[in-house]
């Protein structure tokens, strides 16, 4: 006989599970008992928004589910902001929850909430076990959809009953995964991908513009031999940084409201858009009539739902990015180039580079370039949310996938200590930075006690501007300079870290930056540095929101010659 | 924008119609009718889900509704062969005597079955298209409609082709 929390232990080892980030309470005793002698990690954060960002950045730095679990009520509304964020930006989680008794379910009991109810717009699939007898196979079930097809967070809730319940120990007759209803497309359309070549080969002026689908099918390298052999530039989404190193000469960087001057103007003028796993966000596309107005457009993606949801496709091809672009490589000849248009886009990206004023005064942008020199290509960057996000989208220059983690979709502050705090978790051996603002550091700060318990070594890199400074730069650019609610006071940051028992330092000039850096670097444990930046520095370029992409404010730090 | 009707197969587990109709309301799609009830296949639920939206939206509704996980099947029946029925019950005021008999009368012509018969009232049952339905509103409303409901429309597929066979 075996006792549900037992069948969820074991569930959860045959899925691989080596690791969940949680949070106990009343219902979800009979499983922490069960976790006790498990040989399963168990990392107990302090808040469970925290829990499942961790699992979240878990997911993204290995391509593995993160597991995340928590109590029922307040427990499992806590997971709601990071179930989002994980729907938004295709990761595999596994949220686990406990739920009050099934004979209270209903009743609005002790800590009773209808999980499942709420989080149903925030999750790929979620379930109530109602009955032991179906656990196993609905753990399996989870773990299948949320890290198959477009990948996202499923959510099991478990009634403290079936938790304590025992059954006979033997597998049922229907513990096979059997979902009529979920088969994904892996492979493309042979003929949709044969048109697709015939499109590449008429193209004068194509772009590949690839999301993070690329990243999560793994797909990178077939998109960089691609991109080499039809000559394309390459331009990519946020959540599509890292999927060709930046020093490619066909690497555009990111488009879009933050993107590069060049990656923008390459796609205006483009007459082919080749896009892969990607959604055609609001904040790539601007207005979206002027985005790519003369192209014709391929769309890849395993989700058909995104196909000509924002804008009219030309040639869909539904299917897995790795599939699609290995049997386009099979069809496309060696021989596509269209130097004309090869040179404007490098004219471009020569004419137009990303800059900020470099005067001795402590920029953000160049902590970042420095520390991706101390760096090299090691090491994951995780972000928070807001103008330190953007900065280091474009001044790390990312080399290869799931060295970049960051919230795409949804944009979540309090995102990246968490996500660091997982992503470390799950490659020990590499240094994980987090980029932080003072502002998005703030939102889930309890965490300095986690990382402290369980030495976890993240280096936490505050950009402390003592502003909510992407609010604070909209505010300057449209609302007049009125900072309303966006000014935080001075906090120091370094005495935070200390109380914790965390090793910190406050670094307030440039000879100071690399030193700092090797001292983070060289200590076995976590380390903060509070770097106090120029406090009204902007984000450049920019596209107002609503703009053509092609219409960007360059900012007043980046002059440049005319072409 | 064009009214379609999608029939679609779903497991018969509990929440999945706040699956559906969820889908609906958070993206902005408006449900003009929804039946629902059990159907020939073991374990599987049919509603039928009547929307109005432009090409876009509908090619939107299908696809969204096709990742449901517990969403078996999608057809847009719209431009098929089908039939279509909706069922009301209609409580008209009828005081026994010429009244009475009118409203019989008019029942009679739309083939209404009078289901129940109270000291001042009638209750009719009625089915076929919205426009037959409408039009015994019409018919009886001068006389007083107490309560009314309708059941959502229903459509299938006309000869043999099924949802499932897609034909």
């Amino acid at each position: 006989m075996k006792s549900g929390a037992q069948i969820l232990i074991e569930g959860l080892k045959e899925q691989g599970v080596d690791v969940i980030f949680g949070y106990p309470g009343g219902v979800v005793l009979p499983i922490y008992d069960e976790l006790y002698d498990a040989d399963i990690r168990h990392i107990l954060v302090r808040h469970e928004q925290a829990a499942i960002h961790a699992a979240d950045g878990y997911a993204r730095a290995t391509g593995k589910v993160g597991v995340c679990l928590a109590t029922s009520g307040p427990g499992a509304c806590n997971l709601v902001t990071g179930l989002a964020t994980a729907y938004m930006d295709s990761i595999p989680v596994v949220a686990l929850t406990g739920q009050v008794p099934t004979g209270l379910l209903g009743n609005d009991a002790f800590q009773e909430s209808d999980i499942t109810g709420i989080t149903m717009p925030v999750t790929k699939h979620n379930f109530l076990v109602q009955d032991v007898k179906d656990l196993k196979r609905i753990i399996r079930e989870a773990f299948y959809i949320a890290n198959t097809g477009r990948k996202g967070p499923v959510l099991i809730d478990i009634p403290k009953d079936v938790s304590t319940t025992k059954i006979p120990d033997e597998d049922g007759p229907d513990q096979q995964i059997k979902l009529r209803g979920y088969k994904p497309t892996y492979q493309g359309h042979g003929k949709q991908i044969q048109k697709a070549v015939e499109l590449i080969e008429a193209a004068k002026r194509p772009i590949i513009y690839a999301g993070g689908g690329v990243i999560s099918s793994e797909a990178s390298k077939e998109l960089v031999e691609f991109a080499e052999r039809t000559c394309m530039p390459v331009t990519t989404t946020l959540m599509g940084l890292g999927c060709i190193p930046a020093d490619h000469p066909l690497n555009l960087g990111m488009l879009g409201m933050h993107g590069t001057e060049y990656a923008n103007y390459a796609i205006t003028e483009s007459d082919l858009l080749f896009s892969i796993g990607v959604r055609f966000d609001d904040r790539v596309t601007g207005n979206l009539a002027t985005f790519a107005p003369n192209a014709k457009i391929i769309h890849m993606d395993i989700d058909p739902a995104e196909i000509g949801k924002n804008k009219p496709v030309d040639i869909p091809i539904v299917g897995d990015a790795k599939n699609i672009l290995t049997d386009l490589l099979k069809r496309i000849p060696a021989t596509c180039s269209h130097p004309e248009w090869s040179e404007k886009v490098q004219n471009w990206k020569k004419n137009h580079p990303l800059r900020f004023k470099e005067d001795g005064k402590l920029r953000p942008q160049y902590v970042i370039r420095r520390l991706a020199e101390t760096l090299g290509d090691k090491g994951v960057i995780v972000s928070e949310v807001g103008q330190n996000q953007m900065w280091t989208a474009q001044y790390y220059p990312f080399s290869h996938p799931r060295q970049w983690i960051t919230s795409g979709g949804l944009g979540t502050m309090g995102f990246g200590f968490p996500a660091a705090m997982g992503a470390q978790v799950a490659v020990p051996d590499q240094p994980v930075f987090v980029i932080a603002g003072d502002g998005s550091f703030q939102m889930n700060i309890q965490e300095l006690g986690t990382i402290a318990q369980y030495q976890i070594p993240v280096k936490i890199v505050i950009l402390n501007n003592q502003f909510l400074g992407m609010v604070r730069q909209w505010q300057e650019l449209f609302y007049e300079r009125r900072y309303s609610y966006t000014e935080l006071p001075e906090v120091q940051f370094e005495h935070i870290a200390k109380a914790y028992g965390i090793e910190a330092e406050t670094v307030r000039s440039i000879p100071d930056i690399d030193s700092a850096f090797k001292r983070a670097l060289n200590c076995n444990g976590p380390y903060l540095l509070d770097i106090r930046v120029e406090r009204e520095e902007n984000v450049f370029p920019m596209v107002p929101a609503g703009a053509a992409i092609s219409e960007m404010i360059v900012g007043q730090h980046t002059e440049h010659e005319e072409e | 924008m064009n009214r379609h009707i999608f029939s679609v197969l779903v497991e018969d587990s509990p929440g999945v119609l706040s699956r559906v109709t969820g889908l609906f309301s958070r993206r902005g799609f408006n449900i003009e009718s929804l039946a629902v009830g059990t159907c020939e296949q073991p374990d599987t639920s049919r509603i039928t889900i009547v929307v109005s939206g432009n090409d876009v939206q509908i090619e939107q509704v299908k696809k969204q509704l096709n990742k449901l996980i517990e969403v078996i099947k999608v057809l847009d029946i719209t431009d098929l062969e089908h039939v279509e029925r909706e069922l009301a019950l209609i409580k008209v005021k009828a005081e026994p005597g010429e009244v009475r008999s009118a409203i019989m009368q008019v029942a009679g012509i739309f083939r209404a079955k009078i289901i129940d018969v109270g000291t001042d009232s009638l209750m009719i049952e009625v089915t076929g298209d919205s426009s037959k339905i409408a039009a015994i509103e019409d018919l009886m409303s001068p006389y007083g409609i107490i309560e009314m409901v309708r059941t959502g429309k229903i459509a299938l597929q006309r000869g043999a082709g099924t949802a499932c066979s897609g034909r």
